[in-house]
């Protein structure tokens, strides 16, 4: 059974082609991870899955509905939250009500509610209360929970983003490389911490850079390049895959143009 | 630094006495209004009206981060809307009152629904224009609003056969509805609205993708904002007994900028403390007689070089209350 599934997705600005013709599954359980070289269209990837873009061409199936081309709001309320690549906090408000925020999609209060709230009302709240506390729990920033957001180290800031997006209750959360800028000691915090998401059958989707975050967390591995999956498999299998060793370390034309180079000299 | 697992979650902070400071002071000043009468209890009272519009622009401005300069039209649908139904067509304060407020969230929702595409800068020129563009048919509508000479005879604010028409009972009566809308604020503020409400301050995107229609809130704040603009100005006219167009004009926009800035933008409290500081400030420079204005604009200054966030925010925790 398949979370999310990808079927030929394109994605052209203007005469450049970000991502062409993509297909792949998302299974319910596990990690997968696409990785790339920079420009890969990784993140342009991401931005269609979210909804933040519309696809070009193709078709964007999550839990059985075509989301393709339906607004970021509304594919979040679906079950499928993301997490951005510079972390977009919300700066004015305490750790714990980012968390809170992070609750909107499990909550209905509305105006009225605010303004008398009635019972059901302070239940609800409660309940947010509550399970905001647990996510904080989670991500190890329960010591925080009264400061504001703005005042936490880099690599706490991080994790908070992370909290908040699991406080949404999502079925499968795309995290845009959640380990950008950490040390090597919080990037292994966040790796456990993926392990557990995905253990407690959130799926999980990630792009990243950091191949030892990767290799530890990753059941499956997309590997794109100029727009296009190349290879899809295991950590192990892809990082034996000739095309994927090409495609990171440029043995392919580098290669052949200094073959020329050389031949130029000579002739 | 390392992440390391949770200790334990901090006990809840006992709230703050100073955090009471701004309340006190407005308690004291509408207090001392109330004792002396008269001149001081006129501008006090005016103070407070303007204390309702600038809570109701603090809601979009302060918790939303959106920008208007045009929430006088509303003040203006409001005041004209209970001017002409008691004047004119002599219905009484309250029914009046509420078709005003009513029309202008009909106003606000027509215009708010294309406006609020805009962001920033373009936001701000397009409710310059609503702003501009209602000031223009309250000038040119002579037939209902009686141009320049303002419309008269208005009733004092009343229900049923009790009519508030003492300045005391008046300074009752405003500070009771200003104290309902500092507590609506103060609601909104902790209440799933309002943290997405500050969600739409913080980053639009991140609060999209954790599910929030960012559209809708803005639409909502903006609609909140008109409705107590338009409270404000069915108080003021029924307070004051006359409307002309000045009343809502750009003088407006501008001492409402003022009063939110110096109180304390995206505070509970900074809107009436603002509103009375800004009420209050020329007032006690009138010793220096020609030098006034002079007295008033380096108040101004000093004021927003020490407590650039407004008064407010020195007396919560994090600068917002």
């Amino acid at each position: 059974m398949s979370r999310l599934t990808l079927e030929g997705v394109t994605r052209r600005f203007g005469g450049l082609v970000a991502v062409d013709d993509v297909s792949f599954e998302v299974p319910t359980e596990g990690v997968t991870a696409v990785i790339g070289p920079n420009g890969a269209g990784k993140t342009t990837l991401f931005n269609l899955i979210s909804g933040a873009l519309p696809p070009s061409a193709g078709r964007i199936v999550f839990e059985g509905q075509d989301i393709t081309g339906r607004p970021p709001a509304k594919i979040a309320a679906a079950g499928l939250v993301r997490t951005f690549q510079l972390v977009k906090l919300f700066e004015d408000l305490s750790v714990l009500d980012n968390v809170k925020v992070g609750c909107h999609l499990q909550g209905k209060a509305g105006l009225f509610a605010a303004l008398l709230r009635p019972a059901s009302a302070r239940r609800e709240e409660a309940t947010v209360e509550a399970r905001a506390r647990d996510m904080l729990a989670f991500a190890g920033l329960s010591a925080f929970a009264d400061e504001p957001a703005s005042g936490l180290p880099y690599g706490r800031q991080r994790m908070l983003e992370l909290a908040r997006a699991m406080a949404a209750g999502p079925k499968l959360i795309l995290l845009d490389e959640p380990a950008a800028g950490l040390n090597t000691e919080e990037s292994a915090a966040l790796a456990r911490i993926i392990r557990r998401i995905a253990d407690e059958g959130t799926s999980v989707l990630l792009i990243e850079h950091d191949m030892t975050l990767v290799m530890n967390t990753a059941d499956r591995v997309v590997v794109v390049d100029f727009g296009r999956k190349i290879a899809q498999g295991t950590p192990a299998q892809v990082r034996a895959n000739p095309a994927v060793i090409a495609a990171y370390l440029g043995t392919g034309k580098p290669a052949a143009n200094d073959a020329a180079t050389q031949e130029a000299a000579h002739g | 630094m390392t992440i390391s697992p949770a200790i334990t979650s901090p006990e809840r902070r006992p709230p703050r006495l100073v955090g009471l400071l701004p309340w006190l002071f407005a308690v004291a000043v509408v207090g001392y209004a109330m004792v002396v009468g008269g001149y001081a209890a006129t501008v006090v009272s005016f103070a407070l009206i303007y204390a309702v519009f600038v809570t109701g622009l603090n809601l979009f401005m302060g918790f939303a981060a959106q920008v208007s300069f045009g929430q006088n039209a509303f003040a203006a649908i409001g005041g004209y809307g209970s001017a002409v139904l008691t004047a004119t067509y002599g219905w009484s304060p309250l029914p009046a009152m509420v078709l005003g407020i009513a029309a202008a969230l009909l106003a606000a929702a027509i215009v708010g629904f294309p406006a609020l595409r805009l962001k920033g800068h373009y936001l701000a020129m397009g409710t310059l224009a609503i702003g501009l563009i209602t000031y223009e048919i309250t000038v040119e509508w002579q037939s209902v609003t009686q141009g320049y000479l303002g419309i008269s005879g208005i009733p004092p604010f009343g229900i049923g056969p009790y009519e508030v028409t003492s300045d005391r009972g008046q300074l009752i009566m405003l500070a009771l509805v200003v104290a309902a809308c500092a507590f609506a604020a103060a609601r909104i503020r902790r209440s799933r609205f309002g943290r997405a409400l500050s969600a739409v301050a913080g980053s639009e995107e991140a609060a999209t993708a954790l599910g929030i229609d960012v559209s809708r809130y803005k639409l909502m704040a903006f609609l909140l904002s008109a409705g107590f603009a338009a409270l404000a100005g069915s108080l003021f006219v029924h307070v004051v007994g006359y409307v002309s167009p000045e009343v809502f004009g750009l003088h407006m926009v501008i001492v409402t900028f003022t009063m939110l800035y110096v109180g304390g933008i995206g505070t509970v409290a900074g809107p009436l403390v603002g509103a009375l500081i800004v009420s209050l400030l020329p007032e006690t420079f009138r010793a220096f007689k020609d030098y006034q204005d002079l007295a008033y604009g380096a108040a101004l200054i000093l004021l927003l070089i020490y407590a650039p966030r407004g008064l407010a925010s020195l007396f919560s925790p994090r600068g917002r209350s």
